[in-house]
């Protein structure tokens, strides 16, 4: 049974604060940082938006762009690292706010900046063995830099949600696969409220070593080359990250550029790909080919090949805000205000 | 407010679900068990009521002392919102800069944050109003 993108929607805060403006608290060039990472900004939650209202409105915009009942949703995964109950799943509240409950499953996922992929290979293999006849996955975060470290400058939040179904498919996912193995790149321990990384360790043998590894099996695989793909997107830390890769496998700039938006809105975690995809589909025609591999610490990355169909001819995108509309209306904050909205300051 | 008291309120709250009359046709929200209009006849006749999530801003206010829960939000309006349904709800705006609220603009219910029990309690998630783009 074929199986795919019945329906899409992205949200991403209004908020953001440049690399320089961090730099200046903490005695850092970090306009400098900025370009070394290749990011101009990156997206603040406001103090009352975790997660879970993050979630929702992905999940809102993806609902409101088709007609799907959503009593015919089987399942609802929310993939990320900052849910914001250590137990108490975040899928039930998002199911309740676009009336999907109660005869359905959900569960929270985590696998650092990959969860919400994770989701689309659970949905697909439900809709595909035919357990379920609707499937949601979510990649939404609001992830954690500690003050000062070299993540701040880039942990940011934002989410998107796919709708997945073998109906009325905008785009077919032709095939998906997954590299794995233990490598301690980046890690949080329960109970600590910032993330530890191994510095340059997440690098080579890491983000490098999983998306190349998932990218080749999959263009084995399917029997393609890079050319045979109008869009590529890559796991994005940072803006460099993907551009390497990019270039490594023989992908152009002018295939991940529609997909690349940690320039504008920083690492979004498991929000990172699902996102980057939404950018594409927001443009896409029918036919297009898009590669897509996102890459998750600990270690792991998940590719998919897919193609865009008819279909999204007859879908409306102008139903829900593109991701492009989502980054127009912003505002800059200065670190105090940052400081604020993150919960950085004790109040005693 | 205890936990079972919030989650009573949740189907308001997250998805605007109110009631409506059997026997007048009036919408009420938040719900309502009986009709003060109709109030015999409307027994055992109120129908649950899923209210427009767009409307426009009727009246507003600007908050500048603020409850514990939107201290780091003040200073934030509070609005009248008249749903396109004609039902007035009273919300808190998000996302907009005071200066550019006004009477009559256009906006949609969106879900955040209301309100925790302490660090260690239940969150609670209510709408609020976010400009419509």
């Amino acid at each position: 049974m074929d199986v795919g993108i019945v329906s899409y929607g992205a949200y991403v805060p209004r908020y953001r604060i440049t690399p320089s403006e961090i730099g200046r608290i903490w005695g850092i060039d970090g306009e400098a940082m900025g370009k070394g990472l290749l990011i101009h900004m990156k997206s603040v939650p406001s103090p009352d938006e975790d997660v879970i209202t993050i979630a929702t409105e992905a999940a809102r915009n993806m609902m409101s762009r088709c007609s799907v009942d959503p009593k015919d949703i089987g399942a609802i995964y929310v993939g990320s690292e900052s849910h914001p109950y250590a137990v108490k799943p975040s899928g039930t509240i998002v199911a309740e706010t676009i009336c999907a409950t109660p005869n359905m499953t959900a569960a929270d996922l985590e696998f650092a900046c990959k969860a919400g992929t994770a989701g689309i290979q659970m949905c697909m293999g439900l809709v595909g063995s035919g357990m379920i006849r609707y499937g949601v996955a979510i990649g939404a975060d609001t992830s954690q830099g500690a003050p000062g470290d070299a993540l701040e400058y880039s942990a940011s939040a934002g989410g998107a949600a796919y709708l997945i179904g073998s109906e009325k498919m905008i785009a077919r996912i032709n095939k998906t696969l997954s590299y794995t193995t233990d490598t301690p790149d980046f890690w949080r321990r329960e109970g600590s409220p910032y993330p530890s990384h191994g510095g340059r360790f997440t690098g080579e043998p890491a983000y490098f070593k999983h998306i190349g590894s998932a990218a080749r099996m999959m263009m084995s695989e399917m029997g393609t080359k890079p050319t045979d793909y109008n869009y590529a997107v890559f796991h994005q830390p940072n803006g460099k990250f993907p551009t390497r890769i990019a270039k490594e496998l023989g992908f152009t700039d002018e295939q991940i550029k529609d997909g690349l938006l940690t320039p504008f809105i920083g690492n979004t975690y498991s929000g990172s790909v699902p996102l980057g995809l939404a950018s594409v589909l927001d443009r896409a025609k029918p036919n297009d080919r898009i590669f897509v591999v996102a890459y998750g610490s600990g270690a792991g990355s998940d590719a998919f090949d897919i193609t865009v169909t008819e279909e999204i001819e007859k879908y409306d995108r102008s139903k829900a805000p593109t991701v492009a509309e989502r980054l127009k209306d912003t505002v800059q904050l200065d670190y105090g205000k940052y400081a604020k909205f993150k919960g950085k300051i004790m109040m005693g | 407010m205890s936990v079972a008291r919030h989650w009573r309120e949740t189907p308001g709250r997250y998805n605007l679900i109110g009631t409506k009359c059997g026997s007048c046709g009036k919408v009420y929200f938040p719900r309502r068990s009986l009709c003060p209009e109709c109030r015999r006849a409307s027994m055992g006749k109120m129908e649950s009521y899923k209210l427009k999530d767009e409307g426009i801003v009727f009246t507003y206010s600007i908050i500048h002392e603020a409850p514990a829960d939107n201290n780091a939000l003040k200073p934030y309006a509070v609005a009248m919102i008249m749903t396109d349904d004609g039902v007035l709800i009273t919300g808190q705006l998000v996302d907009v800069d005071l200066d550019k609220v006004e009477i009559g603009m256009p906006v949609r219910a969106v879900l955040r944050k209301l309100g925790e029990d302490g660090p260690s309690g239940v969150i609670n998630y209510g709408y609020k109003f976010a400009p419509k783009k």
